[in-house]
């Protein structure tokens, strides 16, 4: 049976003061370090949204000067994005649960791994020397030549920073590939991976692959800058069109590497919520591997109005078509897994069902924009800004929260409140909603992205947009309270508290330093329910 | 049942552990195989990483194909031959050292070590004098670039790629050459032999990715179009 009461050599435990955890090789404790590091960024990337939407409470631009909105807006995608969203789940769940799903003890490379916390912080810190060194304006895109020739802001830091923090990303990736590769335990054979550990394969072939390219491109703009070398510049025949293929060839996949890991979550907590094996396993991992591929095809809808020809326009419309197939794939799945599951309402299914809500939405306004005549109409419109926001806030995020809350028993061995979750999950759907749904309204009559002042009838969504921000910061800030709180209060957490299957389940919770005291043997697929439907412990 | 089994001390073997195993692997195969898949990938990232530069060549190649040649003319062909044999050489005692650390001949190790990091650095000291020829001859892009040149600006983009790549490329080198410091280090102190020598293989690799980078520079950048040349 499953409880067993927290051992005195867990993880969190083994040596203990500062220096054990900030030279640790664990990955356990480094996905801690990047909890707490992503968590704090999550924080300052939210004070620019909130200072986004407080400007936006008015039809004049009246709160801050338009440089200072700009820097806003650039700032909160910068952050969010580099900062927050590409690390959130794969270096705080998968670092801590990939080698335990597969059976290992550690990634493949800890050294590594801990390199790759130093690079974020370093990055983390040289962006943020930007942020006080002039602050950055050119839009999180960094298009050119605004960012290399025009704008007066710390561009070339903040590149630099942007630069560091990609190393992070790669390295991270590197060992994940690594790792499933060659540190699965016996028996533990491709097809009977979680699939958390398959969306997350797929994510890191995105990030080896693409964040190489991105480095590159704010290298260029930032050797540009600083040396004055040409290379998208127009004086001396430099196209920066070039800027926007080789910036989108890493920036739209980069948002695969934002949602795959989520829909691996989702995965996980679908299968343990409805207590059944996730229906067409096979084809929710394919369509992982599909996403990655399909997603370095179509960086070109983000050029159907910056004369890319109309060709090439077309055929990046039909791929972009196609990428709804595998994310379809994955949603009727996880609809079919839960029907007809006997389906617990503990709190991460909470937020896996908002999850569904939102991520649909997101999905399909995607559709909407991939079409080329519609995408002349909504460019640069809030219907984009609304879109992207309902994947990555409404999809990844939502998923982070869902994963974070259903592994955290795991990881603290502490539970925390139930209804506190509940809570925090209904705050952010209905806040997420009201922020963003009458943006996509907006967008639709017009009203364009990076503006700070706008005409007096768009005032009423405006408003209902900013008090949705507040309430949908109420609900992320509400389980810093209980989470912090379940530290020191929370029960103690029994090994496997939601009687899901999986390996990381049938080890203590906190799990020892090395994970596992003896060798691990795999010999059934993953989410066997039907041979234990009654372990379930209420 | 999934779960764990109990198993002799905690899957390793006593009798058969090898100092250079670390904790979470279970065999040395296993670490080498994690290494040198590791490597490998790492390579992958460095092509995608050259790939965004060659790719902004090739395209400003093809719009501007005059202003190539002319800029292609200004490089020192003879001086860019020798990088290359020098770093052709290199790679063959790259190879070498490594060969002796799989037959356990610490000898030869720090000997081809030492060739290797002598024929590294005889490629930085050339590349010095060329970039010194450039800035002499106001061929460095920005504001000291001669604009007298035919189509000043689009060799100021052609100057740009070649200063890039070849200023990452050396970069490149010069980081191999620390880590040749660190392997050579290791090898003076005997730790590589027939029965580990993972870390000396995979700086190789390293070392011989970093030679190839060169081995397409070279002609792209010094020897394409360079016979339109009328001097
Ligand atoms: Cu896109």
């Amino acid at each position: 049976m499953s409880d067993v009461s927290q051992p005195r050599n867990s993880y969190l435990d083994a040596p203990y003061g500062l220096a054990s955890w900030l030279l640790t090789k664990d990955h356990k404790r480094i996905a801690m370090l990047y909890l707490i590091s992503i968590t704090i960024f999550f924080a300052i990337g939210g004070l620019f949204a909130a200072g986004i939407r407080l400007e936006l409470l008015t039809p004049q631009g009246d709160l801050w000067t338009s440089d200072l909105y700009n820097k806003l807006f650039t700032l909160h995608g910068v952050v969010m994005i580099f900062f927050f969203l590409v690390p959130s789940i794969p270096a705080t769940l998968g670092n801590f649960l990939m080698p335990i799903m597969i059976g290992a003890k550690d990634l493949a490379f800890p050294r590594i791994n801990l390199i790759s916390w130093y690079l974020y912080i370093i990055g983390a810190t040289v962006t943020l020397a930007a942020v006080f060194t002039g602050g950055l304006d050119t839009g999180w895109t960094f298009y050119t030549p605004y960012s290399s020739v025009s704008s007066q802001t710390a561009v070339t830091t903040a590149a630099i920073g942007v630069f560091i923090t990609g190393f992070s990303s790669i390295l991270t990736g590197l060992n994940f590939i690594v790792t499933t590769h060659r540190m699965r335990a016996p028996g533990m054979t491709w097809f009977r991976l979680p699939l958390f550990v398959w969306s997350n394969y797929a994510t890191s072939l995105v990030m080896i692959l693409g964040t190489p390219v991105i480095a590159i491109t704010v290298l260029l703009v930032a050797a540009e800058r600083a040396l004055g070398l040409g290379f998208f510049d127009p004086a001396r025949g430099g196209d920066p069109v070039l800027f926007q293929h080789l910036f989108w060839f890493y920036s739209h996949p980069a948002v695969y590497i934002m949602i795959l890991p989520g829909m691996g979550v989702i995965s996980e907590l679908v299968a343990a919520m409805a207590r059944k094996q996730v229906f067409g396993y096979s084809f929710v991992a394919f369509s992982s591997l599909a996403i990655a591929i399909l997603g370095f095809l179509v960086w070109g809808h983000h050029l159907f109005v910056s004369s890319q020809s109309i060709y090439a326009g077309l055929v990046f419309s039909i791929i972009t078509m196609l990428v709804a197939i595998p994310s379809a794939v994955k949603t009727f799945n996880w609809t079919a897994t839960l029907y007809r599951g006997s389906i617990s309402w503990q709190s991460p299914t909470w937020w896996v069902v908002g999850f569904m809500g939102l991520f649909t939405i997101g999905g399909l306004t995607g559709v909407f924009l991939g079409t080329l005549g519609l995408n002349i109409h909504l460019t640069d419109t809030y219907f984009v800004v609304a879109h992207f926001h309902y994947i990555m806030v409404g999809g990844a995020i939502m998923a982070y929260m869902g994963g974070l809350h259903f592994w955290w028993p795991k990881m603290t061995g502490r539970m925390f409140s139930d209804a506190g979750s509940k809570t925090s999950a209904v705050l952010v759907f209905v806040g997420f909603n009201l922020t963003f749904f009458p943006q996509f309204v907006l967008g639709f009559m017009g009203m364009p992205r990076r503006y700070h002042a706008y005409p007096d009838e768009w005032q009423v969504l405006n408003v209902l947009s900013s008090c949705g921000a507040g309430v949908l910061a109420l609900g992320y800030a509400l389980p810093l309270v209980y989470l912090t709180y379940s530290l020191f209060r929370g029960a103690a957490a029994p090994a496997n508290p939601w009687g899901a299957k999986g390996l990381e389940w049938t080890i203590p919770s906190p799990p020892t330093t090395y994970n596992f005291e003896a060798e691990v043997r795999v010999d059934e697929p993953a989410y066997n329910y039907k041979s234990t439907r009654e372990v379930h412990v209420g | 049942m999934q779960g764990t089994v109990s198993a002799h001390d905690g899957g390793h073997d006593a009798h058969a552990h090898n100092p250079n195993l670390q904790h979470h692997f279970y065999s040395m195969e296993q670490q080498l195989e994690a290494s040198t898949l590791g490597m490998w990938l790492f390579l992958v990232t460095e092509v995608m990483f050259f790939g965004g530069m060659f790719l902004a060549y090739l395209i400003y190649r093809v719009i501007y194909p005059e202003a190539w040649i002319l800029g292609s003319n200004h490089l020192n062909v003879a001086m860019g031959a020798l990088n290359t044999g020098v770093l052709i050489c290199s790679s063959l005692t790259m190879a070498l050292a490594v060969r002796a650390a799989q037959t356990s001949n610490r000898g030869a190790q720090i000997r081809y070590l030492l060739l290797t990091m002598a024929f590294g650095s005889v490629f930085l000291i050339v590349k010095y004098f060329e970039y010194a020829e450039k800035f002499e001859h106001h061929l460095v892009p920005g504001r000291h670039f001669d604009m007298t040149l035919p189509q000043a600006g689009q060799q100021q983009l052609f100057f740009s790629i070649y200063f890039m790549m070849t200023g990452i490329h050396a970069i490149h080198m010069i980081v191999g050459l620390g880590l040749m410091l660190v392997i050579l280090t290791m090898a003076w102190r005997g730790r590589f032999s027939a029965s580990y020598y993972t870390p000396i293989e995979m700086s190789g690799l390293y070392w011989h990715f970093v030679d190839i980078v060169w081995i397409f520079l070279f002609p792209l950048l010094y020897l394409l179009g360079a016979h339109y040349s009328a001097h």
